[in-house]
């Protein structure tokens, strides 16, 4: 989970990582409130958006008085910015920059550690600076059993070219990002830039944060971090039933069992729309997980059919350890259990069983004879049935 | 011969006093796997009932490897309790733990992970399905009766791709499935598992099956056009995920322009290896290898 700027920097304040004083705005007229509150000359009004490149799209603005913060804010609430509309900004204390610095602690994939970057040019983006002078980088490998304890942060910050005071200052501040990434089960924690003041004094001007959703049984506050408005109603209801869904913008819903085979499903459907009129693509990621009983068959046949835009449903399931004649029973189930919550499935159902048992689940399933279902027993020709019923 | 696990293999179970546990254990017996004991603390003693005979449970990993000998271990205990239980194995000098549980936070899987590195135990997972050696062992949750003993190696990211690949080519058979699990740090890679294969002389052929996220198959790639001399056979998931969006495993994403299905396709069709463009595909491509040995 990627949090927002001021969120995050409220947890690197709850740790001590020296940030700006800041509040959030929804409304211009809350701007002004907010920057009379600071009550500093200069303030800064900052876009709240998850995603890259804020500044260059004119979502980070100087103020000089209450009323301009409350005019800069008009001018950056409803932007648009690589998609994202900014519904709230952040006002914050100016600071007087003399140095700005780049510090990033994550989870690197491929050696299976965390990886600490830090540079002593900062405030630029950060990928172009590592592609156009990478030895302006430091790269530092971090193991995950210690931390970045005293001695990391020391490395850290010789790596990267600091020396004297600034130097044990700023390792000070990275050993205490080092610790919000390990206490609040953190994969990525980001600060550009992390400037040096004109009195000397170093401050986390930017916070970025990604949360490990998997951690969230020692986290009870993280829940409240979500942001329930900027998520898709569909995905919204499906993760209230507890159901692995993402919204697409195709046309054929897909259920399937296990993520990888849904992914495959994803791809297959879409291979067999190319061709056909219009080329119908997948609606949605759903993976009902390997036990597929009836509830929860029904529970993601009626999310698939709640989204207007799906014109045909492809069950794709491989009957491993759940054998296919209890995924059979399963879905007949389902059409009952939507039955009696009054819906019913109105767009064709194209099944494919196969794997253990799969002979007896489609026998189940043509005895029952349930209206817009019809089995095709290959997946990729149940794709194809499955796109050619959406095209048509 | 098989990888990683064969006839010999003594399996423990730890968490096989659970309701998954238990299932998983009567599966696994049933595939002819020889469980020796289950470990749940503060139930040492007791002997849990299976149709084909008790099963002693051990206070702890070491009491059941002195005890029996266990040279691999199966952990289904949930994910709060997982980084204890795989340290505890670790520290047993257990030679192979596999997890199979899922949802494991990722500073523990790194903990652990980095634990194994200074041992000398293999680590397989976590969120795995495990791997099974087909009419010898089957350690994990990957049914058994879907494909039969052969000559074709297969290494996967997804559980259910595994199955739907050892079905399509059930009339060729499997030396070894290896599921090595979907999570962002995983123990066991594609590249070890593709070294095991190369050097198995059981196996003639390999299937690899990955999925979006991270560089793991093209580090295998590199590998395979450097190390192995056998045929390898490829898939990938996910070429129409979109950016930015976790797709049921957690480390099934496609972040910036990296984790690509189609950079991932690229760098092994540029090692030699040919990629289906559906399973069925790619099982069409291994059967022709096979059939032309």
């Amino acid at each position: 989970m990627d949090l927002y700027e001021y969120q995050a920097r409220d947890i690197f304040e709850a740790h001590g990582v020296p940030v700006l004083r800041g509040t959030t705005a929804t409304t211009p007229a809350d701007a002004k409130a907010a920057a009379a509150e600071l009550g500093t000359p200069v303030v800064v009004v900052k876009a709240q958006v998850k995603t890259g490149g804020r500044g260059k799209a004119g979502g980070v603005k100087v103020a000089k008085s209450p009323e301009d913060a409350e005019a800069r804010a008009a001018e950056i609430l409803g932007l648009d910015i690589k998609g994202h509309i900014v519904k709230t900004v952040m006002v914050t204390e100016g600071a007087n920059i003399a140095d700005e610095y780049y510090f990033s602690l994550l989870l690197d994939r491929a050696e299976r550690r965390y990886l600490a970057m830090c540079s002593k040019e900062g405030g630029m983006d950060i990928e172009t600076l590592a592609a156009e002078r990478p030895e302006a980088l430091a790269r530092i490998a971090v193991d995950p059993i210690v931390g970045i304890d005293q001695a990391k942060a020391a490395e850290i910050t010789a790596a990267a070219g600091f020396t004297g005071p600034d130097a044990t200052e700023i390792a000070r501040v990275i050993e205490l990002l080092g610790t919000v990434y390990d206490t609040e089960d953190a994969t990525l924690v980001e600060v550009n830039p992390l400037v040096k003041t004109a009195d000397g004094k170093i401050i986390a001007l930017d916070a970025k944060v990604s949360l490990d959703e998997n951690a969230a049984f020692r986290h009870p506050d993280h829940a409240a971090l979500a942001d329930k408005s900027a998520e898709d109603p569909l995905e919204a209801a499906a993760k209230a039933k507890g159901l692995n869904y993402v919204k697409l913008d195709g046309s054929v819903g897909v259920i399937g069992n296990g993520a990888g085979l849904v992914m495959s499903t994803l791809d297959v459907v879409a291979y067999a729309g190319e061709e056909f009129p219009g080329s119908p693509k997948p609606a949605n990621f759903l993976d009902i997980g390997g036990g597929a009983s009836a509830e929860i068959m029904a529970n993601g046949l009626e999310i698939i059919i709640s989204d207007k835009q799906v014109k045909s449903v492809f069950v794709n399931v491989f009957g491993g350890i759940t054998a296919c004649d209890a995924v059979a029973n399963g879905i007949v189930q389902a059409f009952q259990l939507l039955g009696s919550r009054g819906e019913h499935v109105d767009v064709p159902l194209v099944v494919r069983l196969d794997g253990n048992n799969a002979e007896l689940g489609r026998q189940i399933l043509a005895a029952a004879d349930l209206p817009k279902l019809e089995q095709v027993d290959t997946m990729d020709g149940a794709a194809r049935r499955a796109a050619e019923l959406a095209a048509s | 011969m098989a990888i990683f696990l064969n006839s010999d293999s003594k399996i423990i179970v730890q968490g096989m006093t659970g309701s998954e546990g238990r299932k998983h254990t009567q599966r696994m017996m049933n595939a002819g796997t020889r469980i020796v004991g289950g470990v749940t603390p503060g139930k040492g003693g007791q002997l849990v009932e299976f149709q084909r005979g008790g099963v002693p449970v051990f206070n702890s990993v070491g009491d059941a490897i002195a005890a029996t000998g266990a040279n691999v271990t199966v952990i289904f205990v949930p994910a709060k309790f997982t980084l204890s239980a795989v340290v505890e194995a670790i520290e047993a000098g257990i030679p192979l733990a596999v997890v199979i549980t899922e949802g494991i936070p990722v500073k523990d899987t790194a903990q652990f992970f980095a634990r194994s590195q200074s041992s000398s135990t293999r680590l397989m997972g976590p969120n795995c399905p495990g791997l099974i050696s087909p009419g010898q062992s089957n350690a994990g949750i990957i049914p058994a009766d879907i494909t039969k003993a052969g000559r074709i190696g297969l290494v996967s990211k997804s559980g259910t791709l595994t199955y739907q690949m050892m079905y399509e080519l059930r009339d060729f058979g499997f030396s070894t499935a290896v599921g090595i699990g979907g999570d962002p740090i995983i123990g066991t890679t594609h590249i070890d598992a593709l070294q095991a294969f190369e050097e198995d002389p059981e196996t003639d052929a390999v299937v690899m099956i990955g999925e979006i996220g991270g560089d793991a198959e093209e580090r295998a790639a590199e590998y395979i056009a450097a190390h192995v001399a056998k045929p390898v056979v490829g898939y990938v998931a996910g070429f129409t995920a979109p950016e930015g969006k976790t797709m049921g495993h957690a480390g099934a994403i496609v972040s910036g322009s990296s984790g690509t299905a189609a950079a991932k396709k690229e760098a092994l069709e540029a090692a030699g290896v040919k990629v289906g463009k559906t399973p069925s595909e790619t099982a069409e491509l291994m059967r022709k290898i096979m059939t032309n040995l």
